[in-house]
């Protein structure tokens, strides 16, 4: 809630504080000179002043909230240093006796020394105790006040079971066996078990680049992710691409063929991951199947779309030139479906890269997904974190290759 | 025997509903080597369906076609297509577009240039060989069509509205073009249009045809191409006889039109 708040408020303040500063600044271009932006598309320029304060503001919120080194200012966060109450003790005989408990909180992989234990006054005696940030601790105070004691008030406020009292450094619920747990304030920090800070995250990146993680290096679980995406997207458009053209181009193949890959098109395909396994096993041949399953739909409804979409003037064209069938498939219908099968092949791309992290959170000895799977088994959350931005990292970075290719290769394409 | 037969064509098919379609009824034609022939009609009087059997795309359900003595079964090189527009290759460049028909046939690169260059030149396009085919205007491209067409040296030139997406200004300009290449050439061309002053201006006989079925409604023998070889296009519009013939054929296709819809009319 508080984060979404922050986020909002981010997002209102930068863009009015830029939306004045633009103003300011003479634009003479001819966009500049339109009266009607709202619902012109083309007026609509991505502000990228906006886009570099968006990532920004992730870090930032991002550092906030996990008490990073690398961002200023920071939210509250959890208590650490001398805590302590006292507690007032009744005896059997309606006795009542104060005692101090001290407490110190300490940080996550320090040690600290015990506090000194108090002296109370009348039969109850002090206590102290040890305790990590975000963490409680279960205090028996009245345990050496004698036989029979109990606590009936902490700080001098009355205390009944499941009441909770503020205290200083945290706050003290009395259990229904007549214990006290302290619980160290937690502020508003998130722990690093669930989020580590950004700073954490790239020291156990580079730590994992240097050293690897679970006997491979990082390239290799990374490699051997993308070599299996590459391996299952190159057999899937072996066979799909083919099979699509053949689906264009004969009616025959249509018919048999529109049944199994309309059924099969829309089946998401990691559901095929239990049958896989089953048949193929939970090595490599059981992924590149899966894979294989994956890119094939894809790629054969681009290629068929590709056939489809060729302009009939362009085949009545080529036939009254003289071209043989043969001729016409080499130099007109793949040529004219290489703009398809590119967007196909991105779309598999992208399809395969999130299929294979989640074949191997199933089962991998190596792999993005299977090094984020096995951080999450030791709460290795920075490795987690790691791993899922080198995973967004990776497939971003697939499709703009794949972009770069086809404006490389077909520079012709929506240009017919 | 040469020149092109059009023997008697009907053309019949049915609809899935069951109904059929006569699309094409008794067409019959005698094209001698070397005329320019244009077609007009209005819509659904089965021009293009024509056209489409001229080139072999279609069969005739009845009749047959013969070109230089031999019955037309299909497409072949000897009867090239300019299409209206988006018809060239644009994974190509205009050269390999040009020599796309050579090409395929296996001539050799020298000779095929030397056509290509050739062609280049006479539709005014020399120093675009090694442009992309979508940077070009869209009269541009038509002439790319027209250089590709004769590149592979038809008997017949079938063209299918080649200048119907041009603005007016490069349409004029492409029509002097034709009655160019018409002239230079000698070849036989047929012509399909909307636009009656094209048909007045790039037909030594032009057809009217009319729908339902679709037929031969009346024929001219026009002057104007051969004027418009030599003459200024706009000097050719002004001479004798022009506005009235093209009077004449718009009340005609008007009667026709209202006829359609008459019965549109009455069949709702």
């Amino acid at each position: 809630m508080m984060v979404l708040v922050f986020y909002v408020t981010i997002f209102v303040v930068s863009m009015l504080v830029w939306g004045r500063i633009k103003r300011h600044r003479n634009r003479h271009d001819f966009t500049s000179l339109k009266t009607v932006t709202f619902g012109d598309e083309s007026a609509i320029q991505p502000d990228r002043v906006a886009s570099v304060i968006s990532v920004l503001s992730v870090f930032l919120i991002w550092g906030a909230f996990t008490g990073s080194s690398i961002v200023p200012l920071h939210v509250p966060g959890p208590f650490s240093g001398e805590a302590g109450f006292t507690y007032t003790a009744r005896a059997p005989d309606g006795a009542e006796a104060e005692a101090e408990v001290r407490i110190t909180v300490h940080a996550a992989g320090e040690t600290a020394v015990e506090p000194q234990v108090p002296q109370g006054s009348g039969f109850a005696q002090g206590d102290s105790a040890v305790v990590q940030e975000w963490r409680s601790v279960l205090l028996r105070p009245v345990e050496n006040d004698g036989e029979g004691a109990v606590v009936v008030a902490v700080n001098g406020q009355p205390i009944a079971i499941d009441d909770r009292v503020n205290v200083t450094g945290g706050t003290v619920t009395l259990t229904p066996r007549g214990s006290l747990n302290f619980q160290a304030a937690k502020g508003m920090q998130m722990e690093p078990i669930w989020l580590p800070a950004p700073e954490a995250v790239v020291a156990r990146f580079v730590e994992i680049a240097t050293n690897g993680y679970q006997n491979t290096s990082l390239w290799g679980h990374l490699g051997a992710s993308l070599a299996r995406v590459m391996a299952g997207f190159v057999l899937g458009s072996i066979v799909g691409i083919p099979l699509g053209y053949a689906m264009g181009l004969s009616g025959w193949f249509r018919g048999w063929f529109d049944p199994i890959v309309e059924f099969m098109r829309p089946v998401p395909p990691l559901a095929l991951i239990p049958l896989v396994i089953i048949w193929f096993g939970i090595w490599e041949t059981g992924k590149v199947v899966l894979l294989f399953l994956a890119a094939l739909w894809i790629m054969t409804i681009a290629a068929r779309s590709g056939v489809s979409g060729v302009k009939l003037s362009k085949i009545h064209a080529a036939y009254s030139l003289g071209a043989s069938k043969a001729q016409i498939l080499r130099h007109v219908i793949i040529p004219n479906s290489l703009p398809d099968i590119f967007t196909g092949a991105r779309v598999a791309m992208g399809v395969c890269w999130g299929t294979v992290v989640a074949a191997e959170l199933v089962a991998a000895q190596k792999g993005a997904g299977m090094m984020i799977i096995a951080a999450s088994k030791f709460q290795l959350t920075d490795i987690v974190v790691m791993g899922i931005i080198l995973i967004g990292i990776i497939g971003y970075g697939i499709d703009i290759l794949m972009r770069m290719a086809e404006k490389k290769l077909v520079p012709w394409k929506g240009r017919g | 025997m040469s020149g092109l037969i059009i023997d008697n064509i009907s053309m019949r098919f049915d609809l899935p509903g069951g109904a059929a379609v006569q699309a094409l009824k008794n067409v019959s034609l005698h094209l001698k080597q070397g005329e320019l022939l244009s077609v007009l009609g209005p819509s659904g009087c089965g021009k293009t369906t024509l056209l489409n059997i001229l080139a072999g795309f279609l069969a005739p359900t009845e009749g047959q076609i013969v070109l230089g003595g031999k019955r037309v079964t299909g497409p072949s090189p000897e009867r090239g297509m300019v299409f209206q527009q988006g018809a060239l290759f644009e994974w190509m460049n205009v050269r390999q577009n040009i020599d796309f028909g050579p090409r395929m046939k296996g001539m050799a690169k020298p000779e095929r240039d030397r056509i290509t260059d050739h062609l280049l030149e006479t539709v005014g396009l020399h120093d675009f060989g090694e442009k992309a085919v979508y940077e070009l205007s869209g009269g541009m491209q038509q002439r790319v069509a027209l250089a590709r067409c004769l590149a592979n040296d038809p008997d017949v030139i079938l063209m299918d509205e080649p200048l119907g997406a041009l603005d007016a200004l490069t349409r004029e300009k492409m029509q002097g073009l034709v009655l160019k290449l018409w002239k230079e050439t000698g070849k036989t061309v047929v012509l399909i249009t909307h636009s009656v002053e094209e048909a007045l201006l790039l037909g030594e006989r032009l057809l009217v045809m009319a729908p339902r079925p679709g037929r031969i409604f009346r024929e001219y023998k026009l002057p104007f191409a051969e004027r418009g070889v030599h003459t200024d296009l706009r000097e050719v519009k002004k001479s004798d006889g022009f506005s009235e013939t093209r009077e004449e054929i718009l009340s005609m296709i008007w009667g026709m039109e209202e006829e359609i819809m008459g019965k549109k009319d009455s069949a709702a």
